[in-house]
């Protein structure tokens, strides 16, 4: 162990302190705004709307499938980034994290158009009688697009920093490579992967732009929580508002109970 | 099954070129200071570093020949690997750690936890079975590694500065825990060591390396207590001299030292020499009295009336070290040498050659069991 207080914290130059609470402010201060715009009488019967319930349900089931899709196909992804030897590994990497850097409107878009009805796949899935966009798989799509890299990050992360020190103390021991990977890599990823899988889901739920672009909002099957608060607020500022607080509560929840280690910088 | 390996493995700083040889019960201790490519020898060994060129092998199988580009995998090698610091996986219990290696062989898990709880009695410490890693200092968690790597049924032990991450109270007690454990073993066994001791102790034969190469190898004791090259006396550093155990005292060989030196009367019978037992000793079993060269006092006339150790040699050569002086000498076959000021060495009249007594004090001299090899 490394004493974690071996210096005292460098002091802050005083000219950052007041920019730092300018860029406290812009964050905290919309958030506070929201709560105040409320009508705490009428809250609850915001909540339980109709409206507002369905989209609630949809997606919590919609970003609890992405995040189950990206934990299946996005870990062994990080395996394979964090301790492949082939080349190229470099771009492959690169080209993973493009969706994070991508406006999801873009890759909404790129997602309709590869699975769309005349795209080169989606024509082939429509002979085959499936037709994805506007349909509830279709959100899930986009939601694992757009959150999948935040898994992928943190686990191969993860990897890297735990080293691959166990993993030849298992060898020694007579494991072969998946005995060792289930034995000893995984249980020790555990940790890491839960916080990963709490970022990939939170940013699942909040999937607004490629869900909009790929999947349409059709009220019941693609009509998840921020799309519904959008269309509110069109006529009902008040729901709207409602329907956000729900999503800055799950978001607090996962802040402040699973703090994730990638939030927090501490990898 | 004798592991016989040659290894030739280049690096922009560094190479390695060395062949060694270890028989069934065999324990060889590859003795250099650090960097001299101990590790990375070990390593090659497991399977987990590939030379550039080399092979490996273990009785009749070849575990590497990269002529001949066979290759086996760490994991088919069965070379149970001690490293220097513990390693236990921190998510399964003590038990469960030493349960690995017969689970990765194929055993019930009830059954490998059987084997587990066995092998952890064998290294004291059966009450730690329940505890998870963090829970035990390094001392005990090394000694849950031991049992690790032994109940992997090693063809091959493998020790990598297994010592060298305790501290002064942990290392004794898993040294001597090692000597009694080795002792039993029947793989051939490499340990990997900068320390002197451990090679005295542990090992029958030594193999010094220094940057990369060979440069003495030999029975553990007559290397260190006689060495040949310069670069084995410099590491050696320590005064070893052996014999039997006799109680709280090494009592050396009929005849090591000269007959007039014993009838002058700073001597028993037969030359003994006192000091504290580290690791309890059965009286005639072999063993070694370590004391440092600082540690030796000089002197023209046999020292009398203390309880003082007192050997007779004759100065073979000085040397400055610093601000003191280090005098090599020789005793009935033993180097020897002893660190003094350049004062008591122009008091004393020294210039090589001379006949002189060696006294050291037996709280100075730690009693130590070795290897029979």
């Amino acid at each position: 162990m490394t004493p974690r207080r071996a210096q005292p914290a460098a002091a802050v130059p005083a000219p950052l302190r007041p920019l730092a609470a300018v860029a406290f402010l812009l964050v905290v201060l919309p958030v506070v705004g929201l709560f105040t715009r409320v009508d705490p009488l009428r809250l609850p019967q915001l909540l339980t709307s109709r409206t507002a319930l369905d989209a609630l349900r949809l997606s919590l089931i919609t970003a609890l499938a992405a995040t189950a899709l990206s934990l299946l196909f996005g870990g062994p992804l990080a395996v394979v980034l964090a301790r492949g030897r082939m080349r190229g590994l470099r771009v492959i990497r690169a080209l993973v994290l493009l969706p994070l850097v991508l406006p999801p409107v873009v890759g909404g878009l790129a997602l309709l158009y590869l699975l769309g009805r005349t795209g080169p796949v989606g024509s082939l899935l429509d002979q085959a009688g499936i037709t994805l966009p506007y349909t509830t798989a279709a959100v899930v799509l986009a939601q694992t697009f757009v959150a999948m890299p935040f898994l992928v990050v943190g686990l191969e992360g993860a990897l890297r920093t735990g080293g691959q020190g166990y993993e030849q103390v298992a060898a020694t021991l007579g494991a072969g490579q998946w005995l060792s990977f289930r034995r000893v890599t995984a249980p020790l990823l555990l940790p890491s992967l839960g916080s990963s899988a709490v970022l990939t889901f939170a940013r699942a739920l909040g999937e607004f732009g490629a869900t909009i672009t790929f999947a349409g909002s059709l009220r019941g099957t693609t009509r998840t929580l921020p799309l519904a608060i959008y269309n509110t607020s069109q006529d009902d500022v008040d729901a709207a508002v409602a329907m956000s607080l729900l999503l800055v509560v799950v978001a607090l929840v996962v802040v402040v109970l699973v703090r994730p280690r990638a939030i927090e910088g501490r990898a | 099954m004798t592991l016989s390996a040659a290894v030739e493995l280049h690096r922009p700083d560094f190479a390695l070129r060395t062949e060694l040889s270890v028989d069934r019960g065999e324990v060889l201790a590859v003795l250099g200071a650090n960097g001299a490519g101990k590790s990375t020898l070990l390593a090659v060994l497991s399977g987990l570093l590939e030379p550039d060129r080399g092979r490996v092998r273990l009785g009749g199988t070849t575990w590497l020949d990269t002529d001949a580009r066979v290759r086996v995998p760490p994991h088919r090698r069965k070379a149970g690997l001690l490293a220097q610091s513990a390693q236990l996986f921190p998510h399964l219990t003590a038990v469960d750690n030493v349960a690995f290696g017969p689970r990765a062989s194929g055993r019930r898990r009830a059954e490998a936890r059987e084997i587990a709880r066995g092998w952890l009695s064998a290294v004291d410490a059966a009450e730690l079975a329940a505890r998870k890693p963090d829970r035990l200092s390094g001392g005990q968690a090394q000694r849950v590694a031991l049992a690790r790597a032994l109940a992997a049924d090693p063809e091959v032990l493998l020790l990598d500065e297994p010592l060298a991450a305790l501290d002064v109270d942990a290392a004794p007690a898993l040294r001597a825990l090692l000597h009694r454990v080795l002792q039993q073993q029947e793989q051939p066994t490499v340990l990997v060591t900068h320390d002197v001791l451990d090679a005295v102790v542990l090992a029958d034969r030594v193999l010094v390396l220094s940057e990369g190469s060979t440069v003495e190898t030999g029975p553990a004791r007559e290397v260190l207590a006689r060495p040949k090259a310069a670069f084995t006396a410099r590491i050696a550093g320590l005064n070893l001299v052996s014999g039997a155990a006799a109680e709280d005292a090494v009592v050396l060989p009929a005849g090591a030292l000269p007959e007039g030196a014993l009838s002058e009367g700073a001597l028993p019978e037969r030359a003994r020499i006192r000091g504290r037992v580290v690791e309890p000793v059965e009286d005639g079993e072999p063993a070694a009295a370590v004391f440092a060269p600082s540690a030796v006092a000089v002197h023209r006339e046999p020292p009398g009336g203390s309880p003082r150790n007192a050997l007779p040699a004759r100065l073979t050569g000085l040397e400055p070290r610093g601000d003191v002086v280090r005098l090599r000498a020789e005793a009935g076959g033993n180097a020897l040498a002893a660190d003094v000021t350049p004062a008591a060495v122009a008091d004393l009249g020294l210039a090589g050659g001379e006949q002189v007594w060696f006294a050291v004090k037996a709280t100075e001299v730690a009693i130590h069991p070795v290897s029979r090899g």
